[in-house]
C-alpha cells in the first residue's frame, strides 16, 4: 500500500496529492485526518506526479499533513444474498445496528455494460395494481420507467404502492421452474430523515424489509457520497439479479440530488460546464446508471429500475429529466392539477409513456384488447382535455352533443380510472373492464382505434345496462 | 481494424502521462494524428486525437478504470479502419466495429476490456465465382467476382480503390477465405476478398448526381407528403417520446433499400435488443427473405465508452460506402446523432478546447456536413451507380429545435420530419408535424410517382396539403369561439382535414398489415378521402346539412382502408366510394 503525506491543495470535495509513483484512474483511496478519522475517496484524474482524488465523506478537518493511502484497487462492493433484510449507508456501511456483511464476492462497482447481443428483450408484464400505469403505461421486467415528479407531490406514496403491489400474474398453472423471487433495492439519495421514516415505516409495516436491500444517503449526509450510493444499489441489483435469480425492482429516489452532487464536483474540477452548469457528460453518466435495468439471455433474474426525480420547478425541459427521458424507456408524470383535485395517485397519463408497452401486452400476456383500448383511452381523453380550454371560452352549451361526451368522458377518466387510492390494488381485467365501461358512454362509431371485432365483444350498450355498472 | 488482422508495425512506444475518463495523454509516442493505439497493460484500444510537443492525447475506446500513469502505449502506425469484406451483413457491431457476439462468447454477457476481434470471420470460407477472364485488364474499384453473402446479397468483389490495377494473371472460382489471393494481376497486386478503409476518409467515386428515384420508406405521410430520395438526407428531430426510434426502425424495416446499415449511437440497449430479435423474424417486403439479410448493425449503446460513440457514425458510413461501390443502394440510419455530437462535446471538454455554442465544439458543424456529404447518388469508379441515403435522428434538449445539433443538421439536409410531442400525446403516430416538416426532393421526384403510381399524384397531394393548411387555420379560430359558430362549408372542411389525418397520416407501426403501405395503397387512400370531399361539397351545395353528411356510415369505413390488406385495398376503396356517393346522393 502506498502512503503519502503529500496533500497540496484541498478544494472543496476535492484533495489534490503529489505522488512519486503512478496511480492508476478511479483507484479508492483512504484518508486519515489528524483526529484520526478516516475518509474513503476515488481518483479523478491520474497524473504522473500527482492526482485529483474526490472524497466521499466530505473535506471537513483533512489537512496538508493528513495521510493518503491509496489501496490499489477500484471501488468495490462487498454483495451477498445475507444483504436483504438490511440498511447500509449511502457508502455501503450497515447503519441498522446488525452483524458485519461477509461478502460472497465483491464487485466492481462501475457496472460493465451489458452487451446487446445478451440482452433478453423485456416483455413480461408486471402489474403493478395501479390502473393508469398497467392500463396505460404498462411496466415490463428489465424497464427503466422513471417517475417525473416535482416538489410537493405523493411520488414516495406510488413508489411505495408500486414496490407493494407489483406482481407478475401467473399466466400458466404448470410452471415447470421455480418462480424466481421478488426483491427490492432500494436507494436513496439526499432524501429528508422524515421522508427516509416514511419509507423505513412502510418496509417494516408490510414486511417488505425483509426482502428489500436499503440504502440511505440523507439529505445532510456528503453530496459526493450520492455519487456512488446509485452504483451500489445497481451493483447488489445485479448481483441479486443476475447471479441469485431474483427479480429485483430498484428504486432510487431522488435522481435530482444526484445530479446535483455531480455539478459540484464539475464545478470543483473547474470543468467546461454544460446546459445549466451541468457537467457535459452528464448524459453518459446516467445512462450508465439507467442502462444497467435489463434481462440477460438465459439467466433468471431481472432489473427493473424505477427511478424518481423532481423536475426543478415542475420544468420537463430540465437537463435532469430532459436526459433521463432520452435513456429511459418511458417516463410516468406526476401531475399537480390532478394532485390538488385529490386524485391519487395523481399520474397525468397524455405525456406518460411506456416504450416497452406494445410487446409487454395483449393476447396471451395481459388481455387482447389492452393496446386498442388503452389507444383509444389516449385519443378520447386527449380529445376532451382539449375541449375543456374552449369550455373556458365559451361554454358547454356552445358545444355540441360529442364534443360534451368527450368533456364527460375525461371527467370520469380521471375520477373513475386514475382516482383509485394509494391503497386498492386492482388486477388488469379489472382496469380494462373500467375502461371500457368509460368508452361505452361514446358512440361506436367514434372507438376508430379499436378492432370492431373488439367493439362486438366488449362494448356495452346504453339501453342494456351494465350489471356491474360503475366501479365502486 | 483490429489488433487481430494488424500487422504490428514498427513504432516507438509511449508513457503514459495522465487519465481523466476518456482521455489519455502519453509522452514519447510517435505517432501521427490518427493513429490507432494501444494503451496500457491491457491494450485498451486509442486514437491520436493531438499533438503537441512530446504529449500525444489519446482518446480510448474503453472505460479507463485503474490504468495508471507509467503503462505503454503502442501504436500501430495506422488510422482507425474498418474491415471491408463479406460477412458484415446479418452481423451487429459495436462502435469500432468489433462483432458483438464474437465478443459475448469470449466474455460472456457483460463487456469487458481489451478484448479483441476482427470485424470479419477471417476463417470461414466464401464459395467465390469469377465474372473477369485472365487477361482482361481491372482498374482500381472494379468487380473481379462475386460471393452470395447472404440469400439477398450478393457481395462483389472489388479490387480496392488504392490498387493500381492491371492485366488479370490468374483468377479461378472456388472456397476461399477472405485472406487468400482470388485474383493476381500483372502489377503484382493480389486481390482478396478483405479490404481495410480508415473510417474518417471517404471512399473514391466518379461523381455525384442528382437523386431522382424514392425512397419509397412505406410510411404514408413520409412517401406522400414528404418523400426521400434514394442518395438524399433527411432529419428527424424531436423530443423524447415522439418516436423518433419508432420512425427510424420503421425505415429501417420497410425501406425499399438493398442495403440497410442501422447505427444505434448512444441509445438504449433494449431497443438493439428489439431489432436484433425482430429483424430476423421479419421478411423484407421486397424480397420476402429474413431482413436482417440486408442489415448491418452496429450498436453503441448509451453506457458504452464515449469515444466509440464518436467513431460508430463513420464505421457505418463507411461500410454503406463500400456496398455502395458495388452499385447498391443504401440506407443508413443514425439514432441519435445528438449523442455523436454529444461524445464530440465530451472529448472536446476534456481537451479543454475553446467551446462554441452551448459547449459544443467549434467544428460541431464542420463534421455534421462532412458527414452527411458523404450520402449521395453516385456513379461509382468502376462504373455502376449506387447511393447512400442517410437518415439522422436529432435528440434536441427540452425538444427545443434551435438548439445546434438540429440548427446545424438543418442547414445541410434536404428533408426534414419534425416530430412533435402534441401529437404523441394524443398518440396520433408517426408524430411527423405536417406543418413544419419539409422535403425539398419533392420536384425531382414527382415524374417518378407519376410514371410509377398515378398521374395526378402531386396534384392529389397539393389537394392534401390545402385542406391541411386550412385546417389549421381554422383550428385557431375554432379554439376561439367553438366549432359550431362556423359556416357550414368550413365545418366540412374540418372533418375531411379530420379523416385525413385519422385515415392517412396516422399509421400504426404495430399492426401487421398497417405497418408498411405500398405507395399504391397511400394513393387510394387519398383518393378515396378526396372523393368524399368531392361528393360532399356537392351534396352540401345541394342544401344536406353538415350534420347529416358526416352522419353517414360509410364515412368511417375511411379509417379501415389502412388495415385491409394491401390486395384487397382497391375493392374495398372502390366499393366504399360507391357507398359514400350513394348514401350522400339520397340526401338529395
Amino acid at each position: 500500500m502506498k502512503e503519502y503525506q503529500t496533500i497540496t491543495e484541498i478544494s472543496g470535495p476535492l484533495v489534490f496529492v503529489e505522488t512519486d509513483e503512478p496511480i492508476g484512474y478511479d483507484e479508492m483511496v483512504e484518508i486519515e485526518t489528524p483526529s484520526g478519522e478516516t475518509r474513503r475517496g476515488q481518483v479523478l484524474e491520474a497524473a504522473s506526479d500527482h492526482v485529483a482524488i474526490q472524497v466521499f465523506e466530505g473535506t471537513d478537518g483533512i489537512d496538508r499533513d493528513s495521510s493518503v493511502r491509496f489501496l490499489g484497487e477500484t471501488l468495490k462492493m462487498p454483495v451477498t444474498e445475507d444483504l436483504l433484510g438490511r440498511v447500509l449507508d449511502g457508502s455501503g456501511q450497515p447503519i441498522d445496528g446488525g452483524p458485519d456483511i461477509v461478502p460472497d464476492e465483491r464487485h466492481d462497482i462501475i457496472g460493465a455494460a451489458i452487451n446487446p447481443t445478451a440482452r433478453e428483450y423485456p416483455e413480461e408484464f408486471i402489474q403493478t395494481g395501479v390502473a393508469a400505469i398497467d392500463g396505460m403505461n404498462t411496466l415490463v421486467r428489465g424497464q427503466k420507467l422513471p417517475i417525473f415528479s416535482a416538489s410537493g407531490l405523493p411520488h414516495n406514496e406510488l413508489a411505495l404502492q408500486i414496490a407493494r403491489q407489483a406482481t407478475v400474474p401467473e399466466e400458466t398453472a404448470d410452471e415447470d421452474e421455480e418462480e424466481s423471487e421478488f426483491a427490492v433495492v432500494f436507494g436513496a439519495m439526499g432524501i429528508t430523515a422524515e421522508e427516509a421514516n416514511e419509507f423505513m415505516d412502510d418496509f417494516e409495516r408490510t414486511g417488505a424489509l425483509e426482502r428489500s436491500v436499503v440504502f440511505m444517503n440523507l439529505a445532510d449526509d456528503p453530496a459526493v457520497e450520492r455519487t456512488i450510493t446509485p452504483r451500489l444499489v445497481l451493483t447488489t441489483a445485479e448481483y441479486l439479479a443476475f447471479e441469485k435469480d431474483y427479480h429485483v425492482l430498484v428504486i432510487l429516489t431522488d435522481m435530482t440530488n444526484y445530479c446535483e452532487a455531480l455539478r459540484e464536483i464539475g464545478a470543483a474540477r473547474e470543468e467546461v460546464p454544460g446546459r445549466r452548469g451541468y457537467p457535459g457528460y452528464m448524459y453518459t453518466d446516467l445512462a450508465e446508471l439507467y442502462e444497467r435495468a435489463g434481462r440477460i439471455d438465459g439467466r433468471e433474474g431481472s432489473v427493473t429500475q424505477i427511478p424518481i426525480l423532481t423536475m426543478p420547478g415542475d420544468d420537463e425541459t430540465h437537463p435532469i429529466p430532459d436526459l433521463t427521458g432520452y435513456i429511459t424507456e418511458g417516463q410516468i408524470y406526476i401531475d399537480r392539477d390532478l394532485n390538488s383535485q385529490n386524485i391519487s395517485p395523481p399520474i397525468n397519463v397524455l405525456p406518460s409513456l411506456s416504450r416497452l408497452m406494445d410487446d409487454g401486452i395483449g393476447e396471451g400476456l395481459t388481455r387482447e384488447d389492452h393496446a386498442d383500448v388503452s389507444d383509444q383511452l389516449y385519443a378520447a381523453y386527449a380529445e376532451g382535455e382539449d375541449l375543456r380550454d374552449l369550455v373556458n371560452i365559451v361554454g358547454r352549451e356552445a358545444l355540441s352533443e360529442s364534443d360534451n361526451k368527450y368533456l364527460d368522458f375525461a371527467e370520469r377518466f380521471e375520477n373513475e380510472f386514475v382516482d383509485q387510492g394509494f391503497t386498492t390494488d386492482r388486477d388488469i381485467d379489472e382496469t380494462l373492464d373500467i375502461a371500457w365501461d368509460l368508452l361505452s358512454m361514446l358512440p361506436k362509431t367514434e372507438l376508430n382505434r379499436i378492432g370492431e371485432d373488439l367493439i362486438e365483444e366488449y362494448y356495452t350498450d346504453d339501453e342494456e345496462q351494465p350489471v356491474e355498472a360503475t366501479a365502486d | 481494424m483490429s489488433q487481430a488482422t494488424q500487422e504490428q508495425a514498427v513504432s516507438d512506444d509511449g508513457v503514459i502521462e495522465s487519465v481523466s475518463g476518456p482521455v489519455v495523454t502519453a509522452t514519447d509516442l510517435n505517432a501521427r494524428m490518427n493513429d490507432v493505439v494501444y494503451v496500457g497493460e491491457e491494450g485498451l484500444m486509442g486514437e491520436v486525437i493531438e499533438i503537441e510537443g512530446n504529449v500525444t492525447t489519446i482518446q480510448v475506446y474503453e472505460e479507463t478504470s485503474a490504468v495508471s500513469p507509467g503503462e505503454t502505449v503502442t501504436n500501430t502506425g495506422e488510422p482507425l479502419s474498418v474491415d471491408l469484406g463479406p460477412g458484415m451483413l446479418d452481423t451487429i457491431y459495436d462502435g469500432v466495429q468489433r462483432p458483438l457476439d464474437v465478443l459475448e462468447s469470449q466474455m460472456g454477457a457483460f463487456l469487458d476490456r481489451g478484448v479483441d476481434a476482427p470485424g470479419i470471420d477471417l476463417e470461414k470460407t466464401w464459395e467465390f465465382s469469377p465474372t473477369v477472364e485472365v487477361g482482361e485488364e481491372v482498374g482500381p474499384g472494379d468487380i473481379v467476382g462475386t460471393v452470395d453473402e447472404t440469400v439477398s446479397i450478393e457481395h462483389k468483389v472489388l479490387v480496392p480503390p488504392d490498387f493500381e490495377g492491371g492485366e488479370v494473371e490468374s483468377i479461378e472460382a472456388g472456397a476461399f477465405t477472405v485472406e487468400e489471393t482470388v485474383a493476381t494481376l500483372d502489377s503484382g497486386e493480389e486481390v482478396t476478398m478483405h479490404q481495410e478503409w480508415p473510417v474518417r476518409e471517404a471512399r473514391p467515386t466518379v461523381e455525384k448526381q442528382t437523386p431522382t428515384t424514392p425512397l419509397v420508406s412505406g410510411q404514408r405521410i413520409l412517401d406522400g407528403l414528404f418523400p426521400l430520395a434514394k442518395g438524399g438526407t433527411a432529419a428527424i428531430p424531436g423530443p423524447f417520446g415522439s418516436g423518433k426510434t419508432v420512425t427510424q426502425q420503421s425505415l429501417a424495416k420497410f425501406a425499399d433499400a438493398d442495403i440497410v446499415i442501422y447505427v444505434g449511437c448512444g441509445e438504449r440497449g433494449n431497443e438493439m435488443t428489439e431489432v436484433i430479435d425482430d429483424f430476423p423474424e421479419l421478411p423484407d417486403p421486397q424480397s420476402g427473405n429474413p431482413l436482417m439479410a440486408r442489415t448491418c448493425l452496429i450498436a453503441n449503446t448509451s453506457n458504452m465508452p464515449v469515444a466509440a460513440r464518436e467513431s460508430c457514425v463513420y464505421t457505418g458510413i463507411t461500410i454503406a460506402e463500400y456496398y455502395r461501390d458495388m452499385g447498391y443502394d443504401v440506407a443508413l440510419m443514425a439514432d441519435s446523432t445528438s449523442r455523436w455530437a454529444e461524445a464530440m462535446r465530451e472529448i472536446s471538454s476534456r481537451l479543454e478546447e475553446m467551446p462554441g455554442e452551448e459547449g459544443y465544439p467549434a467544428y460541431l458543424a464542420a463534421r455534421l456536413s462532412a458527414f452527411y456529404e458523404r450520402a449521395g447518388y453516385f456513379e461509382n469508379v468502376n462504373g455502376t451507380e449506387g447511393s447512400i441515403s442517410v437518415i439522422g435522428a436529432v435528440s434536441p434538449p427540452g425538444g427545443d429545435f434551435s438548439e445546434p445539433v438540429t440548427q446545424n443538421t438543418l442547414r445541410i439536409v434536404k428533408t426534414f420530419w419534425a416530430l412533435d410531442a402534441d401529437l404523441a400525446e394524443r398518440r396520433h403516430f408517426p408524430a411527423i408535424n405536417w406543418d413544419e416538416s419539409y422535403s425539398l426532393y419533392r420536384s425531382q421526384l414527382d415524374p417518378w410517382f407519376e410514371d410509377e403510381i398515378a398521374d395526378d399524384w402531386s396534384d392529389t397531394r397539393q389537394w392534401a396539403i390545402d385542406t391541411l393548411d386550412e385546417e389549421s387555420e381554422l383550428q385557431e379560430i375554432v379554439q376561439l369561439v367553438g366549432k359550431d359558430a362556423l359556416p357550414e362549408d368550413q365545418r366540412l372542411t374540418l372533418e375531411v382535414a379530420r379523416y385525413l389525418r385519422e385515415a392517412w397520416l396516422q399509421q400504426n407501426a404495430f399492426h401487421d398489415v398497417d405497418r408498411y403501405c405500398p405507395p399504391e395503397k397511400t394513393y387510394q387512400i387519398l383518393t378515396a378521402i378526396k372523393s368524399f370531399n368531392d361528393e360532399a361539397f356537392e351534396a352540401l351545395d345541394a342544401g344536406v346539412p353538415v350534420d347529416e353528411i358526416t352522419s353517414i356510415d360509410a364515412v368511417p369505413r375511411l379509417n379501415r382502408i389502412a388495415t385491409t390488406p394491401d390486395e384487397e385495398a382497391a375493392e374495398f376503396v372502390a366499393d366504399l366510394t360507391e357507398d359514400i356517393t350513394n348514401q350522400l346522393r339520397e340526401k338529395y
